[in-house]
């Protein structure tokens, strides 16, 4: 029940903040902080209490015990749909990632968006926060659809409305990436119904009981395919990704936030979710070729950063290059490049939420997001500038802070499946200096360049911004040294996937 | 006391953390920066003494602090151990650091980001000390990229000169080409063994490995490659002098007495790996043969006060390489001793001229310092002495022990020894060119500024280290546990009268060189600029051997070409092409919309004949 909860409390949060809007324009503002905060206890308050299922037994790994709570309500009889909700260790974390970045996107478009149109924008925002819980929680595929098309299309709002100079063309891009790879996952999973129903003469589409489907290589391939680029393209890799960069040069800030650190996010707990357990032949042979995507997409992308003069373009990019590990962590399909698959995908949802969470604020102030018309802004606001340079180093891998965790096991655990590709991959470690460092000198060495801009205009940051920085700079360091807690919670969750996939292989053969 | 390990790598970071997150006044950060690193000093003399006078039985101790992350076999841990080495690189580290923090507390008073500069000198210092303490390889490779990026914030730190934000960058992406081969070392070793523990990496890798079996050249090589980005050695040296741009004081602390010799401590720690494979250890001679005679070479050429030392810094560390490649490991850590007190002393001495001159660096500006800058003086001449191996110096014992360890060594030989006193002269002659240039002759800028106490102590304390620090019970390092009985040790049963004489000799044919061309002035120097030759061939050796002109034009600029002509990702035209190819369709099928009903019509019949012609073909 308290998974229902979550994502009510959230689309009703989003209805009243809306309302509000209608009598003032601060007031949406408080109602979406509000809800977060709210949302964010509730779950806090239940998850202390419930049994995390931290020390389930390797005898009872099969039988699905790995969830924490669920809960079933008959939505489509007929064709056995139902409001089926289930958390276990791996949703847990990315809601409370979820949750917490929530947060940080309202705060970042605090003094941003303080127009009639507020009620509107906190609607939106909260709707695409109620959409990701539902597709993070929701095990009835249908239902899981449902709350992938939830998602995008108030984003779509965030972007087209509050967007900059050629927002309606970045959001048309944007929804047909989306949609017209959501369709496709669509029939995949009519698909993968129709042919459960003629094996066991049942409708259903609810993920456990499809777990059991057979399907043999030619059509299972092309179904995994269906869900593999919907993923893909939302996750995004290589050569799916363009619609990312432009998308989110032209969000608003928070939209930038919610896209980066956790909408993205959404793609990679699909591949994860779905494709090795649903289709454990078709993707054991495909593996190969998506873990050379992935790779291809960690130095692709890292070569395009480099090239970029626009802040937020370039961070885009750096966003799809760190996404290859995610690609290639997955398909390595092993328990070290899983958990470092969850453990990138919390921490590239925070340096990557705090590095669009300050390009924003830059933008804010000064109008531009041209890395030329910037230069020397350490000398006006030293305390940005460190802040910067440290989820920057942050994002090209140091030791100590959270994405660092995640690379290397996603590097160590994909060098026991591919020496090759992984060697490649590691490659990237070279060419994420290159783009970081870059920024860093670009926007904030140098001498003070004030000619496209008026001087007094770059303040420094206000408390929210410090209270929300700084709160993002804890979760990093702490996730860099000590990120056993986040381990312990998604191992009983990687445990039984795999052991699951490997007893249906072992069937098979 | 040994419990309180852990305080040796905290206190500089408290020190860290209180300088960024409280706004300290200038006078105060100072003391803050020095004061925890002398704290962590003295925490490290207490268990120094502890551990050398009741050594635990097992030779080591180990600290576990907390597992860092554990996944299945995987479970690298926040863990120190302390061993003979250990104990060596930790006294180095806090008792050079805590000289160099003081003097820089003198050196950077007037500069307003004072703050910010200690909080990175700490926080390297804290780095550092990680690197040497970690028992695992992946606790390690944290204090590794740690010192890389302090070493990046400290070269960059007077961040409003592009030039110095370029060698910083430099300095990050060249180690960090040599960081990633050491990843994939990584990688290898834990898929054989199973951990990245180094103890029980060097227990299991005999039992795993046949004597030069590939896996165990290709995990040597690729350890090597990260010690030779970070060590400055061949073929990734060239960020050393340019890493110059940085404070003079963060030169001698980082590239000079610490950081740049993690690739030799490196190579030590996992020494058992090296032994398993000729080829990985005549790969690690031969790069620090060439690495000390080329950069010896450079380093006569030069003009800039702190090029020439940077110059000489890589070559010395080639010794240290060489001295591990013949299998004089202690000696080569003995060398890293000796080194880090008088190259240490050398950046702090050249800071005190710079300092006094108003930042020029050129040699050619200075002159007749000698009675001007006494300390300084007798800094230098204490320094140099070193550097060229004046018997009797800590330099001299060092540097000796490494070539007669190449001279019996399997490996090395003859041949390799007359390579190492061929780098022994010309060092000899360029560090008292150096000398005859800036002290003697006549004098052509005025220096002005006066150096206060905490600027001239650590020099003097310095220059006491430097000329006993070979001497005494400093003579036998603590490492009989840690590191094999090297070869430098097999002299001691061999008569090697020759081979001594050469080394007592060669120091002062190299200063008699010096003499005769920048001093007494018999031979004009300019001799070797008449020759279009002889200037090509001076050009080239400045300009580092072109190593930078080839990786400019082999990867550099090839790939700031690709990025720039592909910014707009030509895989997102493939999308504009189809947005393109709609409208196309689009347009071509609305001009079929005429109004005219023959038209439609005809179009009609068209059709249906059409899908009649198929039925019937069908």
């Amino acid at each position: 029940m308290i998974l229902i909860w979550l994502i009510t409390i959230l689309f009703v949060g989003g209805v009243v903040a809306l309302i509000a809007g209608r009598f003032n324009a601060l007031l949406p503002r408080i109602i979406a902080i509000a809800t977060v905060v709210i949302d964010g206890f509730v779950f806090w308050n239940f998850c202390s209490g419930a049994d995390l299922k931290l020390n389930i037994e390797a005898s009872s790994l099969a039988e699905g015990s790995t969830w924490i709570t669920q809960t079933s309500h008959v939505w489509i009889e007929r064709f056995g749909i139902n409001l089926f909700f289930a958390m276990d260790g791996l949703s847990l974390v990315l809601i409370a990632l979820t949750l917490f970045l929530g947060v940080i996107a309202v705060l970042s478009s605090w003094s941003e968006i303080v127009d009639d149109t507020a009620g509107f924008f906190y609607f939106n925002l909260l709707w695409v926060l109620a959409g990701v819980v539902g597709v993070f929680t929701a095990l009835d595929l249908f239902l899981f659809f449902f709350f992938w098309e939830v998602m995008l299309i108030p984003m779509y709002f965030l972007i087209s409305v509050w967007g900059h100079e050629k927002k309606e063309y970045a959001a048309l891009k944007f929804f047909i990436f989306t949609q017209v790879s959501g369709l496709l996952m669509l029939v995949s999973i009519v698909a993968l119904v129709v042919i459960h129903h003629q094996q066991t003469g049942v409708f259903t589409f609810n993920y456990i009981d499809l777990l059991d489907t057979k399907t043999d290589s030619m059509i299972g391939m092309c179904i995994m395919l269906g869900f593999f680029i919907a993923f893909v393209t939302k996750l995004p890799g290589v050569p799916v990704h363009s619609w990312l960069p432009d998308a989110h040069t032209q969000a608003p800030t928070a939209g930038s936030v919610i896209l980066a650190g956790i909408l993205l996010k959404t793609g990679a707990y699909g591949l994860m979710r779905f494709i090795f357990p649903l289709f454990p032949e078709a993707a054991a042979s495909f593996a190969p070729c998506a873990m050379i995507l992935g790779v291809v997409s960690i130095l692709y992308a890292a070569k395009l950063a480099f090239a970029q003069t626009d802040i937020k373009r370039l961070i885009a990019y750096t966003s799809i290059s760190h996404m290859g590990f995610i690609l290639l962590g997955i398909f390595a399909w092993n328990t070290l490049a899983l958990q470092g698959t969850v453990m990138q995908m919390v921490a590239h949802g925070v340096s990557s939420a705090a590095m669009f969470a300050l390009a924003g604020g830059i933008q804010h102030r000064i109008h531009t997001r041209d890395l030329r018309d910037m230069g020397g802004l350490w000398t006006s606001v030293p305390r940005t500038g460190a802040i910067a340079t440290f989820f920057l180093v942050a994002a090209l891998g140091m030791p100590g802070l959270g994405n660092f965790v995640g690379e290397t096991m996603v590097l160590f655990g994909a060098f026991q499946m591919d020496k090759t590709i992984t060697i490649v991959a590691t490659l990237g470690l070279i060419v994420a200096p290159v783009y970081a460092l870059k920024v860093i000198q670009e926007a904030f060495h140098g001498e003070l360049n004030t000619q496209n801009y008026d001087k007094s205009k770059m303040t420094k940051l206000k408390s929210h911004e410090l209270v929300m920085m700084g709160s993002m700079i804890v979760a990093l360091v702490v996730l860099g040294i000590y990120p056993q807690p986040v381990i312990d919670t998604v191992a009983p969750v990687i445990n039984s996937m795999l052991y699951n996939v490997n007893t249906q292989m072992a069937l098979v053969n | 006391m040994l419990d309180l390990l852990w305080l040796v790598p905290a206190l500089p970071l408290l020190g860290f953390l209180i300088l960024i997150f409280i706004p300290v006044p200038n006078k105060l950060a100072g003391i803050i920066g020095y004061s925890t690193v002398g704290l962590a000093f003295l925490v490290v003399l207490s268990i120094s003494k502890e551990f050398l006078t009741a050594p635990p039985e097992s030779g080591h101790f180990v600290l576990h602090l907390w597992t860092w992350m554990s996944v299945g076999d995987f479970k690298p841990a926040f863990s120190l151990h302390l061993d003979g080495l250990t104990i060596v690189m930790l006294n180095v580290i806090t008792g050079v650091g805590f000289l160099i923090h003081c003097y820089s507390a003198g050196y950077m008073h007037d500069d307003p980001s004072i703050a910010r500069y200690f909080s990175y000198l700490n926080l390297f210092v804290s780095a550092m000390l990680i690197l040497v303490l970690a028992d695992n390889l992946l606790f390690m490779f944290l204090g590794w990229e740690g010192v890389g990026l302090c070493s990046y914030l400290l070269i960059g730190f007077w961040y409003k000169d592009p030039e110095n934000g370029a060698a910083a960058r430099k300095a990050f992406v060249v180690t960090r080409i040599g960081d990633t081969a050491m990843a994939i070392g990584l990688f290898l070793i834990f898929t054989q063994l199973g951990t990245v523990n180094i103890q029980e990496i060097l227990t299991k890798a005999p039992g795993q490995w046949q004597q030069d079996s590939f896996m165990v050249t290709a995990i040597a090589l690729l350890l090597l490659g990260g010690a030779v980005g970070k060590s400055a050695q061949l073929p990734l040296q060239t960020w050393l002098p340019d890493a110059m741009a940085g404070p003079t004081p963060v030169s001698a602390l980082i590239h000079a007495a610490t950081m740049v010799t993690a690739g030799v401590y490196l190579v030590a720690r996992t020494h058992t790996l090296f032994e398993l494979s000729v080829i990985a250890q005549t790969a690690v001679m031969l790069i620090g043969l060439c690495t000390l005679l080329l950069a010896g070479f450079s380093a006569i050429t030069q003009t800039d006060i702190k090029r020439i030392l940077a110059y000489s810094t890589i070559s010395q560390i080639g010794y240290m390489f060489l001295g591990l490649g013949v299998g004089a490991w202690s000696a080569s850590i003995f060398h890293l001793m000796t080194h880090a007190f008088f190259k240490a002393l050398l950046f702090l001495a050249a800071g005190s001229v710079i300092f006094c001159l108003h930042h020029k660096q050129d040699i050619f500006e200075m002159g007749g310092l000698w009675k001007k800058l006494p300390v300084t003086f007798l800094s230098f001449m204490v320094g140099c002495a070193c550097l060229a191996g004046i018997p009797g110096t800590s330099g001299f014992f060092s540097k000796d022990e490494i070539l007669l360890g190449a001279y019996y060594s399997s490996t090395g030989g003859p041949l390799v020894f007359a390579g190492g006193v061929l780098g022994a002269l010309i060092t000899a002659i360029y560090s008292f060119r150096l000398i005859f240039i800036v002290f003697f002759g006549e004098s052509k800028t005025e220096p002005d500024v006066k150096q206060s106490a905490i600027m001239k102590g650590p020099l003097l304390i310095l220059c006491a280290l430097s000329l006993l620090g070979g001497l005494g019970h400093f003579y036998h390092l603590p490492l009989e546990n840690v590191l094999p009985v090297g070869t430098h040790t097999l002299a001691a049963n061999q008569d090697h009268t020759l081979l001594t004489v050469i080394l007592w000799t060669v120091p002062f044919v190299g200063i008699f060189i010096a003499y005769v061309f920048f001093q007494a002035k018999w031979l004009d120097p300019a001799m070797f600029s008449k020759n279009i030759v002889l200037i090509k061939l001076q050009d080239y050796w400045r300009s580092g051997w072109g190593f930078d002109w080839v990786y400019d034009r082999v990867i550099v600029f090839p790939f700031k070409f690709f990025a720039k002509i592909n910014k707009s990702d030509v895989i997102d035209s493939f999308y504009g092409g189809v947005i393109t190819a709609t409208r196309q369709i689009h347009r071509m099928t609305s001009t079929t919309q005429t109004g005219s009903t023959r038209w439609y019509a005809a179009c009609m019949v068209f059709g249906l004949l059409i899908t009649l012609l198929l039925a019937v073909a069908l």
